[in-house]
């Protein structure tokens, strides 16, 4: 989608896609509606303007791909594809029931645009790999693109895909890593800390971007430059998670937790009051 | 009656080699045991497609995932503790649950790795792969079944996980024979006892059942590669001739094909079983034949079995 959207309406798209994951997460009852808002905003930008992509032809085997390894924040992976036209919007209110294809993590084959199977942490940047790899091999130009939750990168395996990527030489590979602090048990550096994260992609021969994760601006001047990098390209943005419903900003309580019917009413109001 | 004596994975590799010039769309990872596994054999003809992961097997499996999801049929290869028990959960999301054209490959299963201890000797493998859905398992009984069966599941789309030995041990079948997947093949005719093997055990099936000859009892000698989905209707047609069953696999009796056997038995004529296998044990260094007749993986644990098999019948 060579989408010519301003900034301020991605913005917009970026407060719709919070508005779905609300709706989404009450009408389930449960889901991930935290890190799914820290992310809404580089969601909009890349399937509303970056990537390559055609929401008629999810197997165009030219378009740009997106892995999720942190993929509990499935709705926002969902609300971002309805959006963009690879199913209607009503469905996704049939997130997490049973007979819906929008299972609670997404399912390669189930959904129109869903490139792999995620949701145990720390395998997407390897799937990613996988990917670069293959159209490395086959003189093709896409970019991969691969969303990490700060948390998971606790996980070694992380840390097996930035040695190889290095290695095998995948530039067209961007990990953006969703940095908004919180984990299930708290603060990200009180469970096993990850800074100085910056410098651990460095030291990984990668080439590091650092931003404000919620100003699309940033965003999208990082994902350009990405697409020039002779070397893998780590985004680490700065986020907040529960970001755009003020009770659930900075709240580790609002990880995997749906919002109840007041919750719900308050969450709604508050983001109907941005969207334009 | 059996063959000279050859190593399965050099014919894993002959395979590969020859499918670097036949299939395009074949990549072949390995995690820093090229030399070992055969792959090399493929990197030295194809080393474009041949991908060194390092020591880092939950990242093989990633990146096999991910490069099957971009229409390759991909080779991943290590030793079996390590290709079926490193990165189990990483098969389980990443290959079987989404059904991915990924080969998981391993060699050095079983107690004849010998010298390398218990931390190298997979008799596990079978039993945790088996139990993911959609995983074929496979464990040719030798060098050119190996080389049939790597052809074969190149040609079929979908996760599979195959096992092999380290060492030299007696081909039983004929070079260029056909393999179907799936597909039990009766080796030897009889009607007192049904011996089932996999891998270098079909060989000590057929020798057992020549001792047992000597006895006057005929026993029956399926080679059953395919541990899954089991050839169960094979294995039932003869039971019910014979009237009871012996199992041989060098890998736990828990879990592995003497498991598959008992399920597909007690769903069908309720019949005698006797699993050889190691019994819920790990094992040890030592010279290959010692260990296999230590943890009672021989033709004479065979005949013994199949005489106590015989002797439960009702």
């Amino acid at each position: 989608m060579a989408g010519e959207l301003s900034t301020a309406e991605l913005e917009n798209i970026a407060n719709k896609l919070r508005l779905h994951v609300v709706e989404m997460t009450y009408e389930a009852g449960s889901g991930h509606p935290g890190g799914s808002l820290s992310a809404a905003d580089l969601m909009a930008a890349l399937y509303f303007r970056v990537m390559r992509h055609d929401p008629s032809n999810p197997q165009w085997e030219d378009r740009d791909r997106f892995v999720l390894s942190k993929g509990h924040v499935a709705p926002v992976l969902y609300a971002a594809l309805a959006e963009a036209g690879y199913f209607p919007v009503e469905d996704l209110v049939s997130l997490r029931k049973m007979g819906s294809p929008l299972q609670g993590h997404p399912v390669r084959g189930k959904v129109p645009g869903v490139e792999m199977s995620t949701g145990s942490l720390g395998q997407g940047l390897s799937m990613a790999c996988g990917i670069a790899l293959a159209g490395k091999m086959d003189g093709k130009d896409y970019m991969t693109y691969c969303l990490l939750g700060d948390g998971e990168l606790q996980s070694g395996q992380n840390w097996e895909a930035a040695m190889f990527a290095r290695q095998a030489g995948l530039s067209r590979l961007v990990a953006i890593v969703d940095r908004n602090h919180l984990q299930i048990s708290g603060n990200t550096e009180s469970v096993v800390g990850l800074e100085p994260l910056p410098e651990k992609w460095k030291s990984f021969g990668w080439n590091v971007i650092i931003i404000k994760g919620h100003s699309m601006r940033q965003i999208l001047e990082a994902l350009d430059r990405a697409q020039g990098s002779s070397r893998p390209t780590a985004i680490i943005m700065d986020t907040v998670k529960g970001k755009g419903v003020s009770f659930m900003e900075n709240n580790a309580g609002f990880h995997g937790k749906a919002p109840n019917a007041d919750e719900y009413a308050k969450a709604v109001s508050e983001l109907k009051e941005v969207i334009q | 009656m059996t063959g000279q004596k050859l190593a399965q994975r050099n014919y894993y590799g002959k395979a590969l080699a020859d499918l670097a010039a036949e299939r395009p769309d074949v990549v072949v990872l390995d995690a820093d045991l090229a030399g070992s596994t055969k792959t090399g054999d493929f990197q030295k003809v194809c080393p474009e497609r041949f991908v060194e992961i390092g020591i880092a097997e939950q990242n093989m499996i990633g990146v096999a995932s991910g490069l099957a999801a971009s229409g390759k049929t991909v080779f991943a290869s290590t030793f079996g503790v390590f290709a079926s028990g490193r990165c189990w959960e990483q098969i389980r999301l990443a290959v079987a649950y989404p059904k991915m054209n990924v080969k998981i490959v391993a060699t050095h299963c079983g107690i004849s790795v010998g010298e390398d201890g218990a931390s190298h000797q997979a008799l596990e493998d079978m039993a945790i792969m088996r139990v993911l859905p959609n995983m074929t398992v496979i464990s040719p009984a030798d060098a050119y079944e190996a080389y049939a069966a790597t052809k074969a599941i190149a040609d079929y789309k979908g996760p599979v996980y195959m096992r092999m030995g380290r060492s030299e041990f007696p081909t039983i079948t004929e070079e260029g024979e056909e393999f179907v997947i799936g597909k039990a093949k009766v080796l030897r005719e009889g009607s007192d006892v049904t011996l089932c093997g996999c891998g270098q055990m079909v060989c000590y099936c057929l020798d057992a059942a020549e001792e047992l000859a000597a006895e006057g009892i005929s026993a029956e000698v399926i080679n059953v590669s395919t541990i899954k989905p089991l050839d169960a209707d094979a294995i039932i047609a003869s039971v019910s001739k014979t009237g009871c069953c012996v199992s041989a696999e060098e890998h736990s009796i828990i879990g592995g094909l003497g498991s598959a056997i008992a399920e597909a038995l007690c769903s069908g004529p309720c019949a005698p079983l006797e699993r050889v296998g190691t019994r819920d044990t790990f094992g040890e260094s030592g010279k290959p034949a010692d260990l296999m007749a230590k943890y009672g993986l021989t033709a004479a644990d065979i005949v013994a079995a199949a005489k106590k098999s015989i002797s439960r019948k009702g």
